[in-house]
């Protein structure tokens, strides 16, 4: 009897008798996550599964990642099958109007100078002593956009899932406090104060918006295949929006798909941070250098803008440079509050979206091209 | 292949390739412009 009450008590208690320190740590950063989606609204839709898978992770014993845990159930079947995240892009394509690209297509070269800082950042890390796919994997934060930085993770470095996103989605929130001293570093008051004057509204036919996500499709997925299917998920995604006869699919992909898909994304996202895969040096270095990857883009967005703007005869303001990454449209809103700053009459906010939405298919154009290259030069199967 | 080697290759292909890649959608965007040109008065027509 009283072996049978000791075995009892180690068995109520053996979950505390294996909390380690490094479990209390990861409790603590998930709670961190959970407060800052909840009372900040940083990403709270991403930061609240996120912080709530974090947790269930960690308890000990409780093994919700072992191979009959349910968390490990939706991780094989959504991430690592690639899945999650290309339905997510269908809802994204369904919720984005391209119109303001399609009434200012020149502007979409701003949308691929904003994903420069990828590429630099590649560099970086690759010089910190990152192995080749697990920089392409850390680079890709800077394509600011959530779901193409965890395809790209959960396709080559799984392990860095949960740093690369949390990461992703916390930087994307924090655009509004981190281009701003970029945008005002790289330009003078002169240029800020540019009137881009009224954007012409252009019409745009009915047809044109049809064939627009088609001909993309088509054109982009021949050029770099192994994008094809994140570029055919967003393009899908935007061919229901706009064709107006599958109001029923549209709305399934922009509400009930996407809301289900999220949810069970940012639980398996942090089902991956575990103690023993998250607490480690090169998890700060993921972060640091995500943080430089936007810092870069910003930047080399913002002169690539004082390019177009010299090249122009200054009818471009630079800081629209600054919208030419994914955050949409939270980057276009931030240049108008720029703008205005400096100048109370300058409307940028149109010309803004334009570039802002360039940079939404620029993000999936450059880490479609990334893949094929990778493909290309044998480090990754055809 | 070296560290550097493949850095540098895929950021230069990376950058030129995304840049060109986007370049040529502009001008298709301008294509696709011209070929379904906006009517003001299609709907009106339909109507009439």
């Amino acid at each position: 009897m009283e072996t049978a009450l000791v075995s009892g008590l180690q068995g109520l208690f053996a979950g505390i008798m294996h909390l380690s320190p490094g479990h209390v740590i990861m409790l603590g950063i998930a709670c961190l996550l959970l407060y800052l989606g909840i009372k900040k609204g940083y990403e709270p839709l991403l930061l609240v599964p996120i912080g709530f898978g974090a947790i269930l992770v960690n308890i000990p014993l409780a093994d919700l990642m072992g191979k009959e845990g349910f968390l490990r159930f939706f991780y094989d079947a959504g991430v690592l099958t690639e899945v999650f995240p290309l339905l997510i892009f269908v809802g994204i394509g369904a919720m984005t109007d391209f119109q303001p690209l399609l009434e200012n297509p020149k502007i979409i070269l701003l949308g691929a100078a904003g994903q420069f800082g990828i590429f630099l950042t590649l560099l970086l890390a690759l010089g910190l002593g990152f192995d080749k796919l697990d920089a392409v994997a850390v680079a890709v934060i800077g394509a600011c956009d959530g779901p193409t930085a965890i395809y790209v993770s959960s396709k080559f470095a799984p392990h860095m899932l949960g740093a690369v996103s949390v990461a992703a989605y916390s930087y994307m929130s924090l655009v509004p406090l981190i281009q701003p001293p970029i945008m005002r570093a790289l330009t003078t008051d002169k240029e800020r104060q540019i009137v881009m004057g009224a954007a012409k509204r252009q019409p745009i036919s009915k047809a044109t918006k049809i064939v627009f996500p088609i001909v993309v499709t088509i054109f982009a997925s021949i050029l770099a295949p192994k994008g094809a299917p994140l570029i055919g998920t967003i393009m899908l995604g935007n061919l229901m929006r706009e064709s107006g006869c599958v109001d029923r699919l549209k709305s399934a992909s922009e509400n009930e798909i996407t809301n289900i898909v999220t949810l069970l994304l940012g639980l398996c996202i942090g089902a991956t941070m575990e103690a023993n895969n998250f607490l480690r040096a090169q998890t700060l270095l993921v972060l640091g250098l995500g943080f430089v990857a936007i810092c870069l883009d910003t930047a080399v967005g913002v002169l690539f803008g004082k390019l177009m703007c010299l090249l122009t005869g200054g009818k471009i303001n630079p800081l629209i440079g600054a919208a030419g990454i994914s955050a949409f449209p939270m980057s276009a809103r931030v240049v108008q509050t720029e703008g205005q700053k400096y100048n109370k009459k300058n409307y940028l906010l149109m010309h803004a979206m334009s570039a802002n939405a360039g940079g939404q298919i620029g993000s999936v154009i450059a880490a479609s091209v990334m893949l094929s290259v990778l493909q290309g030069m044998g480090i990754v199967g055809g | 292949m070296d560290t550097w080697t493949f850095g540098w290759t895929l950021a230069l292909i990376g950058m030129g390739g995304t840049m060109l890649v986007l370049w040529i959608m502009s001008l298709l965007i301008l294509l696709i412009r011209k070929i379904f040109p906006y009517r003001a008065d299609a709907s009106a027509t339909k109507k009439g």
